[in-house]
């Protein structure tokens, strides 16, 4: 029976098939009253804005993609869910933090032409082969978790030319965590841990650098895997060497771990810790209970100060909706990149006389590169030529109480450098 | 070549013989290194070992599930690492209730026993269902086909558990009681090392008896030895499936809350990478033998732990703690050689559903 | 209404209403009912979440009106109805415990808006809403299931098409575009966010029309095919097969680029899933480290051939390739003398230790200088064929669809060859083929190494794929991802490990939407699929006969008793 249906089904699928035609984006066009050299999205009156998100929500490392998932929805919530008169609809893709996840998730929002643009990735190995494949449909990305240096260096080519990132580039963040360990605490001797992913390894690299440079003395360079838990063996080589901090910049679990591990280990009990934004996070208060009092994390500057009572805002509505704390570090970043793109769109979108708004892509890109002073939850964000959009502000914190219901950065953990 | 080879293979022992040779020079090499650079005091050293031991104890006790399993039904138990979340990760509520009502400090011992008691539970119905569901109408099938399914069953009691209780980590709380060494023999130990390592000793024990001297086990052994002759002295096979089930998963359920004594974090993946290593250390230990199971969780726990240190460390190569299950692995490849069927295992499981 | 059902209909009802009923609860307590509330099937009418409730109500229904009932119509109507009701209580339940209790410290999914959702936003007052709309479930689907089957399978066709093009309408909208007809069948049937009502009503009666249709002229066409005299037979299976070809070869310009990805995924996957084939269905050595290979293949080709700083000989694409199978045929003959002597489960976890091991030692600190590390090697050029270069998705489809027809190829071959039969009795009782003169170290060795060189092959593709290659692609996860095609498909079945990389590689990627929920409904899939057909979707004609034996077998002595 199944075989006598064969022909029906290809036949069928033939007819079906024969109507699709896709066309690909990315050619000049004058829509409207906008012409563009790479192409313009028309929004027709009452129907919505598509932004697209390609992060990990799935899979082991899911909790990332979802945390900054979160964001980007808090900020939409924050514009009451609609811009320039016209919903918001948020639309996305798994990307599974891996490379080929990257290019299917991005080879599938580059064929949707109603998407204006996108906010991603979430790892920088899926950024690489995907940021090109988005930007060749004209589709300009902002990620708020890559962190590796060579995706705004110099010489990432004109394919990049539609990526930014709110995060912070590993170079930044690790050089001034090196140089705090050398004016501060006047560390000497310092070990690093990373837990092969390219974000930590980029940092602990920066770190380890930096202090050599500053006449510090690296004494281990060791790794982990992200999914360990006994971190003792590790830390008991580690100790061998008499450090007098450990720079760990890796991620809530294993960071969690560590941080718990260290205080028991033999020749550990005085040495101080440090971390990264990776776990600067309440949740990482609970994974590492009581031993995180005193230890070190640098991030970007979230004190009141420097940003008013906006992060506690943030906090209380994600609570009110998620039911739990932030999953991960990134979920500012998540929303400042949102907002930004929010904020672009409004500068360069037209309207016509019936209601309907065109927004040129090429416009749309530039806009979002000449983001300046920005004033977002993880600092004042002015982008450069290669898309580095971060705060340059790395501010050093000290946890002074592991009460997760405590966090208030800047004043818990204390802000004290610079 | 395909003579060479045709001859009884006189190439391949050469192979063999080779490998052998060269793992045991590099560990020699390495551990030659390490021991004349003198980096690592005696301390250090019975550090590693602690930490080793009591890391596996855990795996042993997970380990205990997928050998029993095995050992009557000859299939792999892939679900066996989520059923230890499932009682780690439910238990944690209840945990998390007496550490806010401060009952966990007044009365350490009646809380554990508790979150025992839950974890157990759990565990054990989540293997129930699991083996109604998922294994018992594939009992007649091939044998790679019960493994799909077991697989399948991984993925779903993993990303279920996420959508119940969320995709954020859970940390229990800490008792005054176990914070602190105790100090054995002049040698400073962790008090929860102590205890997951006497807790789970105490497991095997009674689980051994359970298995040796019980007619429930005796009915075990005899299903596991073969199971149309069970059945045909009067043994109901089903019942005593069910039963090797639900034992495993209680031993996976205290696997659970030994393993949160010691490392405190939960969440939803966290059976994935523990649940791999028992089913290694069951296989380490001959697949299907009690003991084995013990032994190949102790010896992998140690090996993890020792093995980058006094190994790698002489070989001067970086990082090495990254590549302790490069040595695990290694290890049991090696164990393999010399024994096809693991350190305890007697016969060959030759024979395929 | 008179109560004809005896005590086991009941009992039978209200077990099938508490499964499902369990279900339902399971559904929204997982956070899928809340999750997919925006998500219209039909926009304004019904959304995906609410649909799964239903679908649970609907299932109970069902099953409850095809129990041991026997008593007409009505016991059947009333045993619907009873199990709607049962999981309309469950529902119902779930409410009230949710309202009294806050669930949400253990729960996360437990929010306000689920049980706003549950109860149409009546909150604990909307309790009978569930019980009422369950019942009505249960016994429409009832009611349904009495009808005979030529009035019943067009009304199934037609709401599983309206319920399939509403889940994946993305998709639709995207592959009919924005010009030309299928900008015209768009707008008819969808607005942005999903199907339409007035679209969901023409998909119905279309392929409700189009079912009776079939049914009621089946018979016919089926005598018309069968008179034709043996050469038009013969032409129009021929013109069948063409026309199967080049919609084959039109597919990637027809589905556009995303769908293209996804079939060169799957060729991908089919590509890896022929190799193992090699290793687990042919020889029956299972192999849980098969992903090693394919990454040896991926960084071969990516150390011959990035210009990045990794790159050593920038060889092209083409030199790169052979040279990335000899030395994963290697690797897997390396591999394979140790494991020679291990058996059975004992090699399961020692070939996944090496593949572990490949994965670690490509990722290491100790290696970084050579092999990237976590930074990956980036920067591989696509591979030009004429001064053409392969650079989308559409032309790597081609390439992998002929390296894929190839393969199946050269393994048919194989199967069929004296090496061929030697691992089939390998497979079947090793101590028995080497007693018949088979040199298991040869045949085995073979194996591997064959296996291995076509996973290196896939890596060489995923390496220009991508065009860089990272540690984190080659996880043991990878491996279990395609063993578990080939045994979906059928252990030992070439087709089936297409089909089976289409329905467990192709299926999981269209439903990339879904993602929170992507691997529950797979692992779930995987069970109920082992369970339905354990002999594979497409099994090898031996396998099935041998299982129909065994149920020969097990038939028998009953009969004998008897």
């Amino acid at each position: 029976m199944r075989r006598r249906r064969f022909p029906w089904f290809v036949i069928s699928a033939l007819v079906v098939g024969a109507g699709f035609y896709v066309a690909l984006p990315g050619f000049a066009a004058t829509v409207g009253p906008v012409t563009d050299s790479i192409g313009v999205v028309k929004i027709a009156k009452g129907q919505p804005v598509t932004v697209a998100y390609w992060m990990v929500v799935a899979g082991p490392d899911a909790s990332l993609g979802i945390d900054t998932r979160r964001g980007v929805e808090i900020a939409m919530e924050g514009k009451g869910g609609k811009l320039l008169g016209h919903p918001i609809k948020l639309i996305g893709e798994d990307t599974g933090c891996n490379a080929e996840g990257g290019v299917t998730a991005a080879t599938k929002l580059s064929a949707n032409r109603d998407i204006v643009a996108a906010i991603g990735s979430n790892c920088s190995s899926e950024a690489v082969p995907g940021a090109p494949i988005l930007w060749k449909a004209g589709i300009s990305t902002v990620s708020p978790s890559n962190t590796a240096p060579k995706l705004t260096a110099a010489d990432r080519g004109p394919t990049f030319d539609g990526y930014l990132r709110t995060a912070h580039n590993d170079k930044v963040q690790g050089r001034v965590a090196a140089e705090f360990a050398v004016k501060v605490p006047k560390v000497k001797r310092a070990a690093t841990i990373h837990d092969g992913s390219p974000y930590a390894e980029g940092l602990a690299n920066v770190f380890a650098e930096t202090l050599k440079k500053l006449g510090g003395t690296i004494t281990a360079q060791e790794a982990v895997s992200p999914t360990d838990t006994d971190m003792r063996p590790v830390l008991t080589k580690i100790a061998v060497g008499k450090p007098e901090l450990v720079y760990y910049p890796i991620f809530i679990s294993a960071g969690g771990h560590v941080t718990r591990q260290a205080k028991e280990v033999s020749g550990l009990a005085n040495v101080k810790l440090m971390g990264a934004d990776g776990m600067f996070s309440p949740d990482f208060m609970k994974a590492a209970g009581d031993a995180a009092v005193g230890m070190y994390h640098s991030s970007p500057d979230l004190s009141p100060e420097a940003l008013g009572p906006k992060y506690k805002d943030f906090l209380d509505k994600h609570q009110k909706k998620y039911g739990e704390k932030p999953l991960a570090p990134f979920h500012a970043h998540g929303y400042d990149a949102a907002n930004m793109i929010f904020a672009a769109i409004e500068k360069v979108a037209m309207k016509d006389a019936s209601g309907n708004t065109y927004i040129g892509r090429k416009a749309l890109r530039d806009a979002l590169f000449a983001t300046k002073n920005f004033k977002g939850l993880t600092g004042t964000l002015t982008c450069d030529k290669f898309g580095d959009c971060a705060d340059p502000k790395i501010a050093i914190y000290q946890t002074e109480s592991a009460d997760p219901a405590k966090w208030d950065p800047g004043k818990n953990p204390k802000k004290i450098y610079p | 070549m395909r003579g060479a080879w045709a001859r009884k293979g006189t190439l391949v022992d050469l192979y063999l013989w080779a490998f052998r040779v060269v793992v045991i020079l590099v560990v020699i090499w390495g551990t030659f290194g390490t021991l004349r650079a003198g980096t690592y005091s005696r301390e250090h050293w019975i550090d590693f070992a602690v930490f080793g031991l009591s890391q596996g104890s855990i795996y042993a006790l997970i380990a205990l599930g997928y050998t029993m399993v095995y050992g009557v039904l000859r299939m792999i138990n892939f679900a066996h690492g989520e059923v230890f979340m499932s009682g780690a990760y439910t238990a944690y509520f209840v945990a998390d209730a007496f550490g806010r009502s401060g009952y966990l400090n007044r009365n350490p011992l009646v809380s554990y026993l508790a979150i025992l008691v839950v974890a157990m539970l759990t565990s054990t119905a989540i293997a129930l269902v699991v083996e109604r569901l998922a294994y018992r109408p594939l009992r007649r099938a091939p044998r790679l086909v019960p493994l799909i399914s077991a697989i399948g069953a991984s993925f779903f009691l993993q990303y279920a558990f996420r959508g119940l209780y969320g995709s954020g980590f859970k940390a229990y709380p800490e008792p005054e009681v176990l914070k602190g060494k105790w100090v054995i023999a002049g040698i400073g130990i962790l008090r929860s090392q102590v205890i997951v390592v006497v807790g789970a000793a105490l497991m095997l024990l009674v689980l051994y008896w359970f298995v040796m001297r019980t007619k429930t086990g005796m009915a075990m052994r005899a299903v596991s030895e073969d199971k149309d002759a069970a059945a045909l002295m009067g043994i109901d096979v089903d019942r005593v499936i069910v039963i090797t089930f639900a034992l495993g998963a209680a031993m996976a359920g205290a696997a659970g809350v030994l393993y949160a004594l010691v490392f405190k974090q939960v969440h939803f993946f966290m059976g994935f990478v523990p649940g791999i290593k028992a089913f290694t250390a069951a296989v380490l230990g001959g697949i299907g033998n009690v003991p084995g199971a013990m032994l190949g969780g102790l010896f992998l726990g140690l090996v993890e732990s020792v093995g980058p240190a006094l190994f790698l460390d002489g070989l001067g190569i970086v990082a090495p703690y990254q590549l302790k299950d490069v040595i695990a692995f290694t290890m049991l490849v090696m164990v393999l050689i010399f024994r096809p069927s693991g350190i305890l295992g007697e016969r060959l499981v030759v024979k395929k559903a | 209404m008179p109560m004809r059902m005896d005590r086991q209909g009941w009992w039978n009802a209200v077990r099938k209403g508490l499964i499902w009923g369990g279900v339902a609860v399971f559904v929204a307590m997982v956070g899928m009912v809340e999750t997919f509330a925006e998500r219209q099937v039909i926009i304004g009418v019904v959304s995906f979440g609410m649909t799964l409730l239903a679908l649970a109500g609907v299932a109970a229904g069902f099953q409850a009106a095809r129990g041991p009932a026997g008593g007409g119509r009505v016991s059947a109507l009333l045993g619907g109805a009873v199990a709607g009701a049962v999981v309309g209580a469950a529902v119902a339940g779930l409410l009230l415990v949710g309202s009294v209790l806050n669930l949400r410290t253990m729960f996360v999914s437990a929010s306000p808006r689920l049980f706003s959702l549950l109860s149409a936003g009546q909150g604990l007052h909307g309790w009978y809403l569930p019980l009422l709309a369950g019942t009505a479930l249960g016994m429409i689907a009832a009611g349904a299931s009495t009808l005979a089957a030529r009035l019943r399978r067009p009304i199934l066709t037609g709401l599983m098409s309206v319920l399939t093009v509403g889940v994946f309408q993305e998709l639709l909208q995207i592959m009919l575009g924005g010009e030309g007809v299928g900008a015209v069948i768009r707008d008819v049937l969808f607005e942005s966010e999903g199907l339409l009502p007035r679209g969901a009503l023409i998909l119905f009666l279309v392929a409700w029309a189009s079912s009776s249709l079939w049914i009621w002229r089946r018979a016919a066409v089926h005598v018309w095919v069968a008179r034709r005299p043996a050469s038009q037979q013969r032409g129009l299976r021929l013109l069948t097969l063409g026309i199967g070809v080049s919609a084959l070869l039109l597919l990637p310009h027809l589905a556009g680029p995303f769908l293209s990805q996804v079939l060169v995924l799957v060729g991908l996957f089919a590509l890896l899933g022929l190799g193992l084939n090699i290793v687990v269905g042919f020889a029956g050595l299972l192999d849980l480290g098969y992903v090693a290979f394919f990454a040896m293949g991926a960084y071969t080709v990516g150390l011959l051939t990035s210009t990045g700083e990794h790159g050593i000989f920038h060889f092209s694409f083409w030199t790169a390739v052979p040279i990335a199978m000899v030395v994963s045929l290697i690797g897997g003959v390396l591999l394979g003398i140790p494991v020679l002597r291990i058996r059975g489960d004992y090699l399961a976890i020692a070939t996944m230790g090496f593949g572990e091991i490949i994965r670690l030692l490509v990722l290491s600190d100790f290696l970084r200088p050579w092999l990237g590390g976590s930074q990956g090697i980036l920067a591989i050029p696509k591979p030009t064929i004429v001064g053409l270069e392969l650079s989308g998705p559409e032309q790597l489809f081609y390439l992998t669809l002929v390296l894929c027809g190839l393969v199946v190829f050269v393994a048919s071959r194989l199967r069929d060859s004296r090496l061929g039969r030697a691992w089939m009795a390998v497979r079947e009782d090793e101590d028995v083929a080497e007693a018949m003169g088979i040199n298991l170290v040869n045949v085995k060795l073979l194996a591997f190494g064959l296996g291995a060189s076509f996973g290196g092959l896939s890596g060489a593709i995923f390496a220009v794929m991508v065009g860089s290659v990272f540690p984190h692609s080659f996880q043991l996860l990878i491996s279990i991802k395609v063993l578990s095609p080939i045994i979906v498909g059928g252990m030992g079945s070439l087709p089936g490990v297409l089909v089976g990389s289409l329905a467990l590689v192709g299926l999981p990627e269209l439903l990339r939407e879904f993602a929170d929920f992507r691997f529950l409904v797979y692992g779930a899939a995987l069970v109920a699929m082992m369970q339905l057909r354990p002999e594979g979707l497409w099994p090898e004609p031996v396998r099935k006969r041998e299982l129909h034996e065994s149920e020969q077998d097990a038939a028998e002595p009953e009969k004998v008793l008897a």
